[in-house]
């Protein structure tokens, strides 16, 4: 058969599952007593186990960040632009895993797993965890797999956030942190649009308080505009405007509330397919530990007291035209940073794509990612 | 590699293990000869994005923007022991500003800028009654990023009226030499200027 994939492509990849026995302490003083995570891994651990990367994904993502998982995939893994080889993220050099966080909604324990104690689906039960509560439970795996210590934790957005939390909280454990269109913390806007999508979920009439597994029905329409919401603020009213404008689906104004404007009938899309891939559960969760993500709260609401725990080397990255994680909020990071004394780089990058700018194939954003991912190895001896 | 003369001069004045800033650090390569020669720490800052890959890839910190808000946004008072501008003052929007920032946040500060006061620059200005062009000011009125050139006259003025107490001053030509003409009548014949100063 020929090889079907592109030569920079990490190919065909498979899930690998790890089971946890040792119960987790979460940050709401609730314990998961056992738990599983779903990863998959990229490129060869060294003799040393010194390049080991970990991805951190983002509100909607999964383990599935690079290649291929049949040769009839359409689309490779959510940041195949970044991972494989010669690429940013080289698998030639490092040995990268991509874990499905825990409340996750592909494979890992969720909401939609079912719970050991009672034989039924977790739904609601499943306690709301933080990233600190990811952080510990990527660093259980990182045990399980014989690395000591991270060459980089990377992630944009949320996978930025847990970048920076394992930053300070298992300073030994991480030489890098790679920060991408992320914040310290939420605004009030962001926590307000993490609301909304919220209130879509729990009051369509098919969410039966999260218990519509057994119903053998799924908060659609909630799911679905929670989803419409998000990734408008995902995309910028440039890059909205260049591909849609105004244009109509039909030829002229049907005067009534149908798809009439290419936006609609795209947003409607976006929105219908997540529902087929995603849990709604799984999203309640995730905006939540969105909201509560705020490490400087630890101490004394002063991020520099909090990133002074922090002894690797940052780089730190946004794009202009992102108004969910807008350049500001990676400044204050920046600022942060700087005030702590630590190693930081810090790119901005010129995009029209919004919040979004993360997954694309950006020259000058691949060339600063990397210029750093090289100089990593390098130091590392990957 | 061969260090530039005036890059060489000025890792002369930095004590080494010195905490610096490099304000349009460029491609980093005064701050990587400080790092490897004089084990010096600190940031460059650089608006050019080719110019922060360069410095990423060379292993240096560099914060990416602008002079103008760069230094207000991240930098405390007293961060640095020296902020060094090396022929940037000419581009910035507010160079008196600027001065007085670099003094904020560091103990000293080193900068270096074209004379304007240069005798080709003013024979060009006083007999042809044009813009003055040449080695160091090579682009024409209307297509330069100098927007504040000034003499080196000019220059000791504006820090005698800050309260800048200049340090020490080094004149060279634009291959960076020096020479005894240059010593003796720098405004006239010198090039490109090295001010070392403090509060």
């Amino acid at each position: 058969m020929p090889e079907p994939f592109p030569s920079d492509s990490v190919g065909l990849v498979t899930p690998a599952r790890q089971h946890f026995d040792q119960p987790l302490e979460l940050v709401s003083g609730r314990v998961l007593e056992s738990y599983d995570l779903v990863y998959e891994t990229y490129g060869e651990l060294n003799a040393a186990r010194s390049n080991g990367i970990l991805i951190c994904h983002a509100l909607s993502g999964d383990h599935h960040a690079a290649g291929y998982h049949s040769p009839e995939d359409r689309k490779p893994g959510w940041w195949d632009t970044a991972i494989g080889p010669g690429k940013p993220i080289d698998t030639n050099r490092f040995f990268v895993v991509s874990v499905n966080n825990l409340g996750g909604c592909k494979g890992s324990t969720g909401p939609n797993t079912p719970n050991p104690a009672t034989g039924q689906f977790y739904g609601p039960d499943f306690p709301i965890v933080t990233v600190k509560d990811w952080v510990n439970s990527q660093q259980r795996l990182a045990e399980a797999l014989g690395i000591d210590r991270w060459a980089a934790v990377i992630g944009g957005s949320l996978g930025g956030m847990q970048a920076l939390q394992w930053a300070i909280d298992h300073p030994d454990r991480i030489a890098h942190a790679v920060v991408i269109a992320a914040a310290s913390k939420l605004s009030a806007q962001n926590i307000a649009f993490n609301e909304v999508a919220r209130q879509a979920i729990l009051t369509d009439p098919e969410f039966h308080d999260g218990r519509y597994y057994e119903q053998g029905v799924v908060p659609r329409r909630g799911l679905m505009l929670a989803r419409m919401l998000g990734h408008i603020t995902y995309l910028s009213d440039e890059s909205m405007g260049a591909k849609f404008g105004r244009e109509l689906r039909e030829q002229k104004l049907q005067f009534g509330y149908g798809v009439e404007f290419q936006v609609e009938s795209y947003l409607r899309y976006q929105g219908e397919s997540f529902v087929e891939r995603f849990d709604a559960n799984t999203y309640l969760l995730m905006t939540r530990a969105l909201d509560y993500f705020d490490p400087a709260a630890d101490y004394g609401n002063d991020l520099p007291t909090a990133l002074r725990r922090a002894s690797c080397g940052f780089l730190v990255v946004s794009f202009t035209s992102d108004w969910r994680f807008a350049p500001e909020r990676s400044r204050e990071i920046v600022k942060g940073l700087l005030d702590a004394d630590r190693n930081v780089s810090y790119a901005e990058i010129e995009a029209t794509q919004g919040h979004d700018a993360f997954l694309m194939p950006l020259p000058k954003y691949l060339d600063v990612f990397h210029a750093y991912m090289r100089r990593v190895a390098d130091e590392v001896g990957a | 590699m061969e260090l530039r003369t005036d890059l060489q001069l000025i890792s002369e004045w930095i004590r080494p293990g010195s905490r610096v800033l490099d304000l349009g650090c460029g491609d980093g390569t005064l701050l990587r000869h400080l790092r490897d020669s004089r084990q010096v720490t600190g940031y460059g800052l650089e608006l050019d994005p080719d110019n922060v890959i360069a410095c990423i890839d060379a292993g240096l910190n560099v914060i990416h923007s602008n002079l103008d808000d760069g230094l207000q946004q991240y930098f405390d008072d007293d961060s640095f022991d020296v902020v060094v501008m090396t022929q940037a003052l000419q581009v910035v929007h507010y160079p008196a500003w600027l001065l007085t920032e670099m003094l904020r946040v560091g103990r000293e500060g080193i900068v270096t800028f074209p004379n304007f006061g240069h005798w080709q620059c003013r024979l060009q200005l006083a007999l042809g009654g044009h813009m003055p062009v040449s080695r160091t000011l090579p682009n024409p009125w209307y297509d330069t990023q100098n927007i504040h050139l000034c003499t080196f006259r000019d220059f000791e003025a504006l820090c005698r009226q800050k309260n800048i107490r200049i340090l020490e001053r080094t004149v060279v030509d634009n291959a960076h030499r020096t020479s005894l003409g240059m010593r003796l009548l720098p405004n006239l014949l010198g090039e490109v200027a090295i001010y070392r100063f403090t509060r």
